[in-house]
């Protein structure tokens, strides 16, 4: 079982208090009727899954319930960071060779 | 006398404690402190199973977890019979009874045993290829079969009467064995004061320092020492000490799953006790300890009982004070067998011989061994042992050839060296790497924040085990936030020390021969199979493992992982290591689902939840439903009544006078702040600003992919607050749903949302004498039509308590559905229910309410929608915003193919036989005459027979569907072809006036 670092509870927590929500930094545009085709795919149905490091949604869902962002290894499952929801996407990760 | 095996003044047990125990009917005496296996061997018992594939006789290999053959059932009583218990780990108690498995009618004579004969059928991968065809025989001939020949064991057949807990635990320093290694970091860890867990799967602390004579640490026997240590340990405030208590699992970030066995080796354990207790450890720093196991030879008929490890033999009489034999041989790759016929040989066995397969090793034991007057022959191998039942003899011969010479015996103690027990390791994701110079695996890659030592970490002898332990256990403390150390390394005065060994198959096993060389007992595989899987194109270590089962199941390759991998790698022609070891998998050893379940089973398996009235619906003799983990009111039937006939009564009591219905379980939400009606706009497809504060309206919730996620009424009660509800299974998602948006989406709105769900209960009552029902108990509520029109919502009181009370209906009929705090549900509902009596109100359940929703084509969201159909699809254009720039699903619902004709639409179905009920879920077609696989064009949703329209109903989705009104279509059904035609969605009253009514 996983510990997860809460951005907003400041504490690690066991994976079971969390809930996975998809990945992260997809924006929703502001003009959702006005987009292509093309555009709504892109947003709606297309994900990176990458072999190593993804930007993913959690929720604390039996905790303080709170959306927030992580950055996770997928080949090891290991967290790298985790950041408030609306942050921007971090330019560098601790511990990780650009 | 505990057995004639049983040695004078040999082993630690006090001969004076004596327990009597049964195998397969017959009574033993055995000694307190004994395993079942060495109570048995002190009474010359060696057969006490048979194999899971050939059924071959089957003896102890080992004295530990990793016993492959001697696996028992434990019977305590009717309901605790534990298959596949390790007689070798199997505490003896008084009273113990036990069965051997896996043979009929009896375990000397089993008629299973023909499989021996027929071997060549069995061979590797015999489960492929000769249950391949034909198709249908696997399920109803082979595997029924399969299953019931191949089985290890029988599974109690009654529910576990036992109890079973589950601990969760922090520590800094988790130490994983208990051997000297084990036992030294644990001491050097705890004694800077750090939190320090330390385990092992034995009854006692000591590991090999049980059977090895030759230790001496601190001036004490070896054994005595690690007593005196776990004493000590056992006395500090920082540290746990578990005994019986194996590591089973290494998960992620340094959590560890332990399972502690805490009844099974009592006589009567007592029902204050659990069975099993499951620790879930997560340590900053974890140390493993494992040391290493033991491997056999590999050579023909290997597995004949009597035929046993030597350090297992060691074990029996150092220990427990059980010699395995009278007349033992020996064969060996390397010296620690040596140690074993010396300590025999001294307590007055005779050694027949020593076969040592290398050609002039030298050193101390081998000359103790020589000054003992034990016949050495070196350069030789066992090439078959005699016997069946028991081994009788070793036949010996040159390693390359020659003369064969038999010797008669009673067992054979074989040694090929000791494989690290990296299992735990493994499990940590750590990578093993190949020492060619020890020709073993070793930790190699770290993926967490673990340290192997000792055995387990390739480290041969005593002392240099003990400093290596010593200095990474300091370290994990000083890693894991240790200040300052105080303690004192153990010296190790003296130990014992040997050399490497040998893997594969020996000789006389080559090639070359058909022999039953065993690599893995529990699976029975042989030398061969491994060689047949390579030659039948199995090129990865993996498949192989797969194609003969090689190291799978119980056993974990405990035993058989560095000799199948060694036969493959030489079949192939290839070095060890690019062959590469197989990946251990969780758990050790078997784990029961007692320990994993705890006491999450029976009513604590998942919660229940109750509503306000469910007391007073018990009562009344309702049949419940699950809906999700609600308990609903199914129906209420009254003597002589049947579901059917109970329904009817309901469905009609409504229409015609009333009823009252508890609607607690949908999901409620409190929507508030100076945002919400913005925040509805975003989350529904309806317009909200406009609606007034105390009117309602039916609100659709879609996903971003334009699809139906849930319905409901909502209710405005001020310009602020809007009470809004759910279907009962979507209430927690769609919390989750809004909740999303408004953290992530729409962080700019000033909302709060609040699960009300169980704060109010809601009473539905529905029908025309609805309002005569409810109005003599408001207070502060104008209950005129024009006061409180259709779908609008008030604040006041009923019965002195507060309520919101709604004007709405799920039935067509005037109706109104009365929310009261929850504690307050119950006594309202008798309220209103006495109020009803006066005017034949009748309660109804969940299936009243679904056909009477059908009857009005109302639909259900999950059971009429299924996440493809829109908004379109379902009849409900109607609801959707036209004016709006942007809610949730507003580009989703404009994609080509959900906007394209042909869709599957919700309508109508009447049977053209009205008494015909359709099956919920059938399909439907245009031509029944057409060939199999048919067209289909949409199925059933919703169908039940509807009493008020004298006919039966149904709801479908069918492609084109409000284009094919009046049409025939078909049913097929295995009993004939349903006719049905395409109507509207409103069974009943379809101009809506009882709404009113
Ligand atoms: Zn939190």
């Amino acid at each position: 079982m996983l510990l997860i670092r809460c951005p907003y509870c400041e504490e690690e927590r066991p994976e079971l208090e969390f809930r996975n929500a998809g990945e992260a930094h997809i924006a929703r545009s502001a003009n959702m009727s006005g987009e292509s085709d093309d555009d709504f795919e892109k947003f709606f149905f297309i994900r990176s899954n990458p072999k190593g490091i993804i930007y993913e949604r959690w929720r604390h869902m039996h905790g303080c319930a709170r959306f927030f962002n992580a950055v996770r290894d997928t080949v090891t499952d290991k967290f790298v960071m985790t950041y408030k929801a609306g942050e921007p996407k971090p330019a560098k990760l601790p511990g990780v060779a650009k | 006398m505990s057995g004639a095996f049983r040695i004078p003044r040999a082993g630690r047990l006090s001969q004076a404690k004596t327990a009597r125990f049964s195998f397969d009917g017959q009574s033993y005496t055995g000694i307190e402190g004994d395993t079942l296996a060495s109570a048995l061997l002190a009474n010359g018992v060696h057969l006490v199973g048979r194999s899971f594939k050939y059924h071959r006789p089957r003896g102890f290999l080992s004295a530990g977890a990793e016993e492959p053959n001697a696996l028992v059932q434990i019977v305590r009583d009717d309901a605790r019979k534990t298959p596949n218990v390790r007689a070798t780990v199997q505490e003896l108690y008084d009273g113990l009874a036990a069965n051997s498995q896996n043979r009929w009618p009896s375990l000397s004579f089993d008629v299973g045993a023909v499989n021996d004969l027929a071997s060549p059928m069995f061979s590797a991968g015999f489960y492929y290829k000769t249950f391949m065809w034909p198709k249908a025989a696997w399920k109803s001939l082979y595997e029924p079969k399969i299953r019931e020949a191949a089985g290890l064991g029988v599974s109690p057949d009654k529910p576990d009467p036992d109890h079973y807990s589950s601990r969760y635990a922090h520590c800094d320093v988790l130490v994983l064995g208990g051997g000297a290694a084990g036992i030294a970091a644990a001491l050097a860890a705890a004694e800077t004061g750090v939190r320090v867990i330390l385990a092992d799967e034995q009854a006692e602390f000591g590991g090999s320092l049980r059977f090895e004579t030759g230790a001496r640490i601190d001036g004490q026997d070896g054994f005595a020492w690690a007593q005196a240590a776990i004493a000590r340990l056992g006395a500090m405030d920082n540290v746990r000490v578990l005994s019986r208590t194996t590591a089973f699992g290494y998960y992620a970030q340094n959590f560890v799953g332990l399972v502690e066995r805490v009844g099974d080796h009592l006589k009567a354990p007592g029902h204050d006790l659990p069975r099993e207790r499951l620790w879930q450890v997560r340590a900053k720093r974890v140390v493993l300890a494992s040391g290493a196991i033991e491997r056999h030879m590999v050579f023909a008929n290997n597995d004949r009982p009597g035929i046993m490890l030597a350090g297992a033999a060691r074990t029996f009489l150092n220990h427990y004070g059980v010699a395995v034999g009278r007349n033992v041989g020996v064969y060996t790759a390397n010296d620690s067998a040596y140690a074993a016929a010396i300590d025999l040989k001294k307590a007055g066995v005779n050694i027949a011989a020593i076969v040592d397969l290398r050609d002039n090793p030298t050193g101390p034991v081998i000359d103790e061994a020589r000054a003992l007057g034990i016949e050495i022959n070196f350069g030789r191998a066992v090439i078959r042992a005699g016997g069946k039942l028991r081994v009788s003899s070793m036949t010996v011969q040159p390693k390359n050839g020659g003369g064969e010479r038999t010797i008669s015996v009673d067992a054979i103690l074989m040694s090929a060296g000791w494989t690290p027990s990296v299992h735990l390791f493994s499990q940590s994701r750590g990578k093993v790497a190949f020492n060619d110079e020890t020709k073993r695996f070793v930790p190699g890659t770290y993926a967490q924040d673990c340290v192997s030592v000792g055995a387990c970490n390739g480290t041969d002898g005593l002392s240099a085990s003990v400093d290596e332990a010593y200095a990474a256990g300091a370290k994990a403390a000083r890693d894991s936030g240790a200040k300052s150390a105080k303690g004192v390394k153990p010296k190790v005065d003296a130990s014992e020390s040997w050399s490497r060994g040998m893997l594969g198959a020996a000789p006389g096993a080559g090639p070359d021969t058909t022999v039953k060389a065993f690599v893995d007992f529990q699976n029975d595989v042989t030398a061969k199979d491994i060689r047949q899987a390579v030659h039948e194109g199995m090129r990865s270590i993996e498949h192989v493992k797969r194609f003969t089962t090689n190291g799978m199941a119980t056993d974990q390759g405990k035993t058989s992982n560095m000799h199948g991998l060694a036969i493959a790698a030489e079949t192939l022609g290839k070095p060890i290591p690019e062959v590469g070891l197989t990946t251990f998998r969780a758990p050790y050893t078997p784990v029961t689902f007692g320990a994993i379940v705890s006491h999450a089973r029976g009513p604590l398996f998942d919660p229940t939840r109750k509503t306000a009235t469910h007391p007073w619906a018990e009562a009344q003799g309702a049949v419940f439903e699950d809906v999700g983990q609600w308990k609903r009111a199914w129906y209420f039937p009254k003597a002589g009544e049947d579901m059917h006939a109970a329904v009817d009564r309901e469905c009609v009591a409504v229409r015609t006078t009333a009823g009252l219905f508890d609607a607690s379980t949908l999901g409620k939400i409190e929507v508030v702040g100076p945002d919400a009606a913005k925040f509805m706009e975003l989350l529904y497809t309806n317009p909200w600003e406009k609606l007034e504060p105390g009117r309602c309206r039916y609100g659709i919730m879609l996903r971003e992919d334009g699809f139906i996620y849930d319905d409901g009424v909502v209710g405005r009660l001020a310009p602020d607050r809007f009470h809004v509800t759910t279907t009962t299974g979507g209430a927690p998602r769609v919390m989750n749903h809004m909740e999303d948006y408004l953290q992530t989406e729409f962080p700019h709105l000033n909302v709060w949302l609040t699960s009300i769900t169980e704060q109010w209960a809601v009473i539905a009552v529905q029908g025309p004498k609805s309002r005569d029902i409810i109005a003599p108990l408001v207070e502060g509520i104008d209950m005129s039509d024009e006061a409180l029109p259709h779908m609008s919502v008030r604040e006041g009181k009923i019965c002195g308590v507060p309520t919101r009370l709604f004007r709405m209906s799920f039935t067509g009929e005037r109706g109104f559905e009365v929310n009261v705090p929850a504690d307050y549900g119950q006594a309202v509902w008798e309220a209103l229910w006495a109020e009803g009596q006066k005017h034949g109100a009748t309660a109804y359940g969940t299936e009243s309410m679904h056909v009477l929703r059908a009857e009005k084509g109302y639909i259900i969201v999950g059971q009429d929608t299924d996440g493809t159909v829109t908004p379109n699809d379902a009849g409900l254009d109607w609801a959707v915003g036209k004016k709006k720039s942007d809610f949730v699903g507003i580009r989703g619902m404009a994609r080509p193919d959900l906007v394209a004709k042909g869709r599957k639409q919700l309508v109508g179905l009447k049977t053209k036989d009205p008494k015909v009920v359709l099956e919920e879920g059938a399909q439907i077609v245009e031509d029944p005459k057409q060939a199999i696989p048919m067209k289909m064009i949409g199925h059933v949703t919703s169908s039940y027979w509807s009493q008020n329209c004298g006919r039966s109903i149904a709801l479908a989705l069918v492609a084109g569907g409000r284009d094919r009104m009046g049409d025939t279509l078909y049913v097929p059904m295995p009993n004939g072809v349903i006719e049905v035609e395409v109507t509207g969605m409103v069974f009943f009253d379809e101009t809506g006036g009882r709404l009113n009514g």
